[in-house]
């Protein structure tokens, strides 16, 4: 054990499970913070939606889900892609934490689409490109889950998952652009960078509850970081001095 | 500043109360459970891999008596 100072020394478990502990506070106060921000614009400030009326409240919590749904596995998959080039103990771990989370923002992300889609469309669900592209995106967290769950060896599991991943990452552009290639039900996307077609109010309510979502992304899944570190690591020394300094 | 007249038009959300509600209330569930269940998840794992050191260190003492 020499004590170089370099990156990889955050790669290491052993050091990366304290600054996970001590982070994840600090993800949660912000987390919280922009969300009663964000529900406080989006919710109580901003006008209402001329042609939707006030079910287009609904976006607030849609679009961020849907962001981080996508985001999440882009994550994971750049987690793969470093796990598979160079063998790190890490890249598995933290690609495991985050499935779930990304799994439940997929989920919000349709659910709230759904009761979207009733009062607007007159449908829960229609097979257009962008509702289906998100739902194959659900079903690629799930079997994820449950490639890594049915192979003991964590290390294979890793390997396994992280090919699933990376091939399934084509799905993410298909997401994304679905409204842009196709005639799709689903709007095009209300926020643009030169123009946005919303109310400063709507888009700052928006953009605040996505930094929430994403905040409380990162906690969860520092969170789960920690407890997969300890199950794999756990014949390593680090962790059973973790487990002495745990109280009674 | 306030959009709303009153607490009801709060919860009626323009007759979209049931969708609004219906997406804000499950979102708010899942981000308030989940949380709970890793934390939940992190506490039984301590406890039991403590339990296994423990049962392997009594092993290994008995070992050494003999």
């Amino acid at each position: 054990m020499k004590d170089r100072f370099n990156f990889y020394r955050f790669a290491s478990p052993a050091t990366f499970y304290p600054l996970a502990g001590a982070l994840i506070p600090f993800f949660v106060a912000i987390s919280v913070l922009f969300g009663l921000a964000g529900l406080y614009l989006g919710m109580l400030v901003a006008p209402t939606d001329f042609q939707q009326g006030e079910g287009y409240r609904i976006i607030f919590i849609h679009v961020p889900a849907s962001w981080m749904s996508m985001f999440i596995y882009l994550v994971m998959a750049f987690w793969a892609a470093i796990g598979l080039a160079f063998n790190t103990r890490l890249s598995g771990m933290m690609a495991q934490a985050l499935a779930p989370t990304g799994a439940l923002m997929a989920f919000i992300s349709l659910w709230t689409g759904a009761l979207w889609g009733k009062p607007m469309w007159g449908a829960w669900w229609v097979w257009d490109a962008r509702l289906t592209s998100e739902l194959i995106l659900l079903f690629l967290y799930i079997g994820y889950m449950a490639l890594t769950a049915a192979i003991d060896d964590a290390r294979r599991a890793d390997k396994a998952g992280g090919l699933l991943l990376l091939v399934g990452v084509v799905n993410v552009p298909i997401i994304y652009f679905s409204v842009k290639w196709w005639n799709t039900l689903h709007q095009g996307s209300s926020v643009n960078l030169a123009k946005s077609s919303m109310a400063q109010t709507m888009l700052w309510g928006m953009l605040l509850m996505a930094m929430c979502f994403w905040m409380y992304s990162i906690a969860v899944a520092l969170m789960r970081v920690r407890t997969i570190m300890l199950e794999r690591e756990r014949n390593t020394d680090w962790v059973k001095a973790v487990l002495e300094g745990e109280g009674k | 500043m306030i959009y709303w007249n009153s607490f009801a038009d709060f919860l009626a959300m323009g007759g979209y109360g049931f969708y609004v509600w219906g997406s804000f209330g499950l979102t708010a569930l899942i981000m308030a459970i989940e949380p709970i269940i890793v934390a939940r998840n992190q506490k039984t794992t301590i406890a039991r891999l403590k339990r296994q050191l423990r049962a392997e260190s009594r092993a290994d003492n008995r070992n050494t008596a003999e």
